[in-house]
């Protein structure tokens, strides 16, 4: 009760300072100053909560009213409990990052807003996960979306970041209304109606009622997570968004969307026909096949991470459909497993994902360019950040020891325990998800080996990053927290599966069968099916690691090393324009998919006047198919478009015309509601 | 105890004989196409030398160019360590898993083509395009031949597939499991850089993937990345020929059937070194973009295996 009090004084202060003491290096260090300790407040409280007390049970806060008479209801459980450490961590690195991030702000854009809207938002984020009724729910939903998109609208002089902004406050409010009938469904009416008394509700709703309510959530929360094909804004939104926020956004917000349709379809919906799993993972193996498949082609730095957040999303949504197909069958061990693979996914990709987006603020910051090919070379120049994006690099790309590895095998597993459904028309999907994620983890270590190659090795490809620095003290410390994080996260499944098992215990019917999982080093999926210990695999190769040198100075190896030019057929002196671009490097793949990116390609070829055998200048142009923004949106909008002319109709500016229809309102409503 | 120092002495066999198997290969190639060719431990001597020799390193590179020979051996060699080579359930079962072996393998790769970026030279860009491009798309294979092959076994580590299958001898004829040995063949093919995906004696060829990374490399590290190759290429073979015909593994640990075990896992490993050697004199490379079209016929197999065990079960 403490922490909590802690934690939204600490966020409130750190707003209301920062809105006070203004643009200085006093306004940016008491917002940092505030979300640190609210977010440090925060994790406090998660891990108090999830850690089993002196009775073996988790703490869990009884609903408890915020503020009499407004009906607003908070209550800590385990689920809230394990997004709230979320949050608190990824909060912490980012209020660390941020202090000396906006630095580059000052005098250019509001340091105040930021400041204010970044503890507002994490403000929000933390009682999202706690709120006990829908009325709560809602109100701090709006709140987390609202300061979200003053955020990505730090930079508002730009036109791209206006553009961006305007997208997503359209989708997330599309998604919000969403939200809006499926709670007023589910209450039945009465929003300030406490979560309990839904799930007492919801359980005697008939099925089509239940399966409206399934949709309206999906497609609510699908919105916020940005799973395909509702994912169009969150490749525009993040990017443009202040390295540190984008961090954030990516790191915690979209997982708000994980949280509401757990809290939703596993909470209060208790569980559903199969039909519902099947589309989440349909749907979750869909976004994750494409997410990294247009991530391939991003020679932006940023936009690259954001696509790979729709990839990461997708997997997490692997774990959940595979964990709610299973539910319906009961075969709850195995819905256990899916469940914890898709939860562990979502805070192992919080941890890498921010750490990803803060190694690219820090590379933006010392190149004042996001643009890859313009980079190279920096692993001389930022030692620290290159490190701590290599850890992130690995660890998105599922390699062991770290803690994607760790999540993804769990998901694996559950996926393999497929031939236990009965049904083999349903089992043979999947092996197909299987594959689905094997090719997404491929293409993804693709695709990290792209960006980290193409941005931090070889020689600079530009003035720009030739001339780079490391990063200030604060934004390293926050990255090198995060990379200990995710190898921490990595190594200790034993410790971390074990407490997402009893996150989960309570919900949906999955305690009624009890889960075991062996405390051991090795983590035994619960069915005996696999087992493997990627602390031992870690402890391994650094043993290797150590032990091959070792063996080959006994051996008495030649051990001198001469440094000397690349070679290169011949040619003499190596220039940055023989380097690989990005784009050459995914040209492969893009042959490969070309079915689905349809290229489009534009070759000018400038010559010499005198003689076609001399080349003045070449211009290459190169685009791929922007299918949803092209036959999904457009016509949406188009849609849109029309009827507001229709609409505008209405608007004839005269005072007396619209008193004519408050009139007509008023008389309607009466009619219709008969109270 | 013995177990251990089984586990250990399985590793150092496979140490010492990945050199031979790819000279064996060399050979038996050589011999098919009418040459005389080096003899089988050429490798050996090839191996000596470059440790003897001076490493030179391009001034562009980093330190991770140095660092990832190191990091590719380790964890080849920590691949090894799980794969049952002559022993089926040793200690080190409960470390890793089929999925556990694919990734590290992934790491050695991850780290082979940074390493390919590091010097900036336009061929290790290539390579390491093209062996990210083919290492993604055989992914899928991988994955659903491990499915296979756990849902026939009851279990993804290596050790209880192999005690399964020899529990079960039935099932090795099974519609499902051939389907999975042949996608698992084509994929060893692309994985380790043989003959119709990539050449492995060329250099300096605008199709080769494999030595286009390693170009810059000298010395030791460049004894220490072809060792690593080649030790990639016995764990995949003994991997083709201990999970799917498993016959000969020692169940239990005397020296008699240990023995046994050795001879056998010699024996397998020259009948795919020479069919992989008769493959290679009788194909030639594909080119690059018709490579996916190899692996998607292998993708079809996994999953027709998948299928046919879910049906068949």
């Amino acid at each position: 009760m403490t922490l909590l009090i802690l934690m939204v004084t600490a966020y409130v202060a750190g707003a209301v300072g920062a809105l006070l003491f203004g643009e200085g290096a006093a306004g940016r260090g008491v917002a940092s100053f505030g979300a640190a300790v609210g977010s440090g407040a925060g994790l406090a409280l998660g891990l108090t909560a999830i850690a089993p007390g002196e009775s073996g049970q988790m703490l869990i806060l009884a609903p408890m009213r915020l503020l009499p008479l407004t009906g607003m209801m908070l209550r800590l459980d385990g689920l809230s409990a394990f997004f709230l450490i979320i949050v608190g961590l990824i909060g912490l690195a980012v209020a660390l990052y941020g202090f000396s991030y906006s630095t580059a702000y000052e005098g250019r854009y509001s340091l105040r807003m930021l400041g204010a809207m970044l503890n507002v938002l994490l403000l929000s984020l933390s009682m999202q996960v706690m709120a006990d009724n829908a009325l709560t729910f809602l109100i701090v939903w709006e709140a987390m979306s609202l300061s979200a998109y003053w955020l990505v609208l730090t930079e508002n002089d730009k036109g791209e970041t206006v553009r961006a902004a305007v997208w997503y406050i359209a989708m997330t409010h599309a998604g919000f209304a969403a939200l809006v009938a499926m709670f007023l469904l589910l209450s039945g009416g009465d929003l300030t109606a406490s979560f309990a008394g839904m799930r007492e509700n919801a359980a005697a709703l008939s099925p089509a009622m239940r399966n409206v309510i399934f949709l309206l959530a999906l497609f609510g929360f699908s919105t916020k997570a940005g799973v395909v094909p509702l994912h169009v804004w969150l490749p525009m939104a993040h990017p443009v968004a202040p390295s540190h926020v984008s961090a954030l956004m990516s790191g915690v917000v979209i997982k708000m969307g994980i949280y509401g349709l757990l809290r939703v379809a596993l909470d209060l919906l208790g569980s559903g026909p199969v039909w519902w799993g099947g589309i989440v993972l349909g749907a979750g193996a869909v976004s994750a096949v494409l997410g990294v498949l247009y991530a391939l082609m991003e020679h932006d730095l940023k936009r690259l991470l954001a696509y790979h957040s729709v990839e990461n999303i997708g997997i997490i949504l692997i774990g959940i459909g595979s964990g709610m197909i299973f539910q319906s069958y009961g075969l709850m061990a195995l819905a256990s497993l899916g469940f914890i693979g898709g939860l562990y996914h979502t805070v192992n990709h919080a941890a890498f994902k921010a750490l990803l987006f803060l190694g690219a603020g820090s590379v933006l910051h010392a190149t004042h360019t996001s643009n890859m090919e313009k980079m190279g070379g920096l692993i001389k120049r930022m030692p620290v950040t290159a490190f701590c994006f290599l850890i992130g690099s690995a660890a998105i790309s599922a390699l062991p020891p770290l803690n994607g590895f760790a999540s993804e095998w769990i998901i694996f597993q559950s996926l393999l325990g497929g031939f236990n459904i009965p049904k083999p028309e349903v089992a043979v999907m999947m092996p197909i998800a299987v594959g689905m994620l094997a090719l997404t983890s491929g293409l993804a270590a693709a695709c990290f080996v792209k960006a980290f190659g193409i941005t931090f090795l070889a020689i600079p490809r530009s003035g720009e990053a030739g001339k780079a620095s490391e990063a200030p003290l604060s934004m390293r410390a926050a990255m090198v927290l995060l990379a200990l994080a995710c190898v921490a996260l990595g190594l200790t499944p034993f410790i971390v599966v074990p407490a997402l098992g009893q996150v989960i215990a309570g919900l949906g019917h999955l305690s009624d069968i009890p889960v075991r999982f062996t405390l051991g080093l090795s983590l035994d999926s619960p069915n005996g099916f696999g087992r493997m210990s990627p602390t031992l695999i870690g402890a391994g190769l650094l043993l290797l690691l150590a032990l091959v040198p070792m063996v080959m100075l006994l051996l008495r190896v030649n051990w001198k090393v001469r440094v000397g030019e690349s070679w290169g057929c011949g040619r003499l002196g190596q220039t940055p324009r023989m380097e690989y671009t990005a784009t050459a490097f995914a040209e492969p793949l893009r042959r490969v998919f070309a079915e689905l990116y349809r290229p489009t390609r534009e070759l000018t070829i400038d010559f010499h006047p005198e003689s076609k055998y001399f080349v003045q200048s070449i211009e290459y142009r190169s685009e791929i198919t922007p299918w949803f923004e092209k036959y999904l949106y457009e016509p949406c909008l188009w849609l849109v478009r029309l009827l507001a002319t229709v609409v505008r109709r209405l608007q004839s500016g005269s005072l007396n015309a619209y008193l004519v229809y408050v009139t007509i309102a008023l008389v309607i409503l009466l009619l219709t509601a008969r109270i | 105890m013995t177990g251990y120092l089984l586990e250990i002495g399985q590793a150092l066999l496979a140490l010492l004989l990945a050199p031979g198997l790819t000279g064996f290969i060399r050979w038996v190639k050589a011999r098919l196409q009418g040459r005389r060719g080096a003899p089988p431990w050429q490798p050996y001597y090839d191996l000596r030398k470059l440790f003897g020799k001076d490493v030179v390193v391009s001034k562009n590179a980093s330190w991770l160019f140095r660092f990832a020979p190191y990091m590719i051996f380790a964890s080849t060699l920590a691949v090894t360590m799980i794969v049952p080579l002559v022993a089926a359930p040793l200690p080190f079962d409960a470390v890793g898993d089929l999925l556990a072996v694919v990734y590290l393998l992934l790491l050695g790769t991850f780290f082979l083509a940074l390493a390919g970026l590091d010097p900036g030279t336009p061929f290790g860009g290539m390579g390491a395009s093209r062996e990210m491009t083919i290492a993604a798309i055989a992914e899928p294979t991988i994955a659903l031949a491990i499915f296979g092959l756990a849902v026939g076994a009851g279990s993804t580590n290596l050790g209880r597939i192999v005690a399964q299958t020899l529990a079960n001898p039935g099932g090795v004829i099974n519609p499902g499991h051939l389907l999975g040995f042949s996608a698992l063949f084509i994929v060893m093919l692309a994985e380790t850089g043989r003959m119709p995906v990539d050449n492995p004696s060329t250099h300096l060829e605008l199709t080769m993937i494999h030595e286009a990374m390693i170009l810059e490399y000298s010395g030791r590290y460049l004894a220490l990345i072809e060792w690593a190759a080649a030790l990639k290429l016995l764990v995949f073979f003994s991997l083709l020929s201990n999970l799917f015909l498993p016959w000969g593994v020692a169940t239990a640990l005397t020296p008699g059937a240990l023995g046994v075990a050795v001879i056998a896992l010699a024996l397998k490993l020259a009948a795919l070194a020479v069919t992989v050697a008769v493959l290679e004199t009788r194909l030639a490379k594909l080119r690059l973009f018709r490579v996916p079209e190899l692996l998607a016929v292998s993708f079809v197999l996994a999953l027709l295996s998948v299928t046919s065990s879910f049906l068949l079960r």
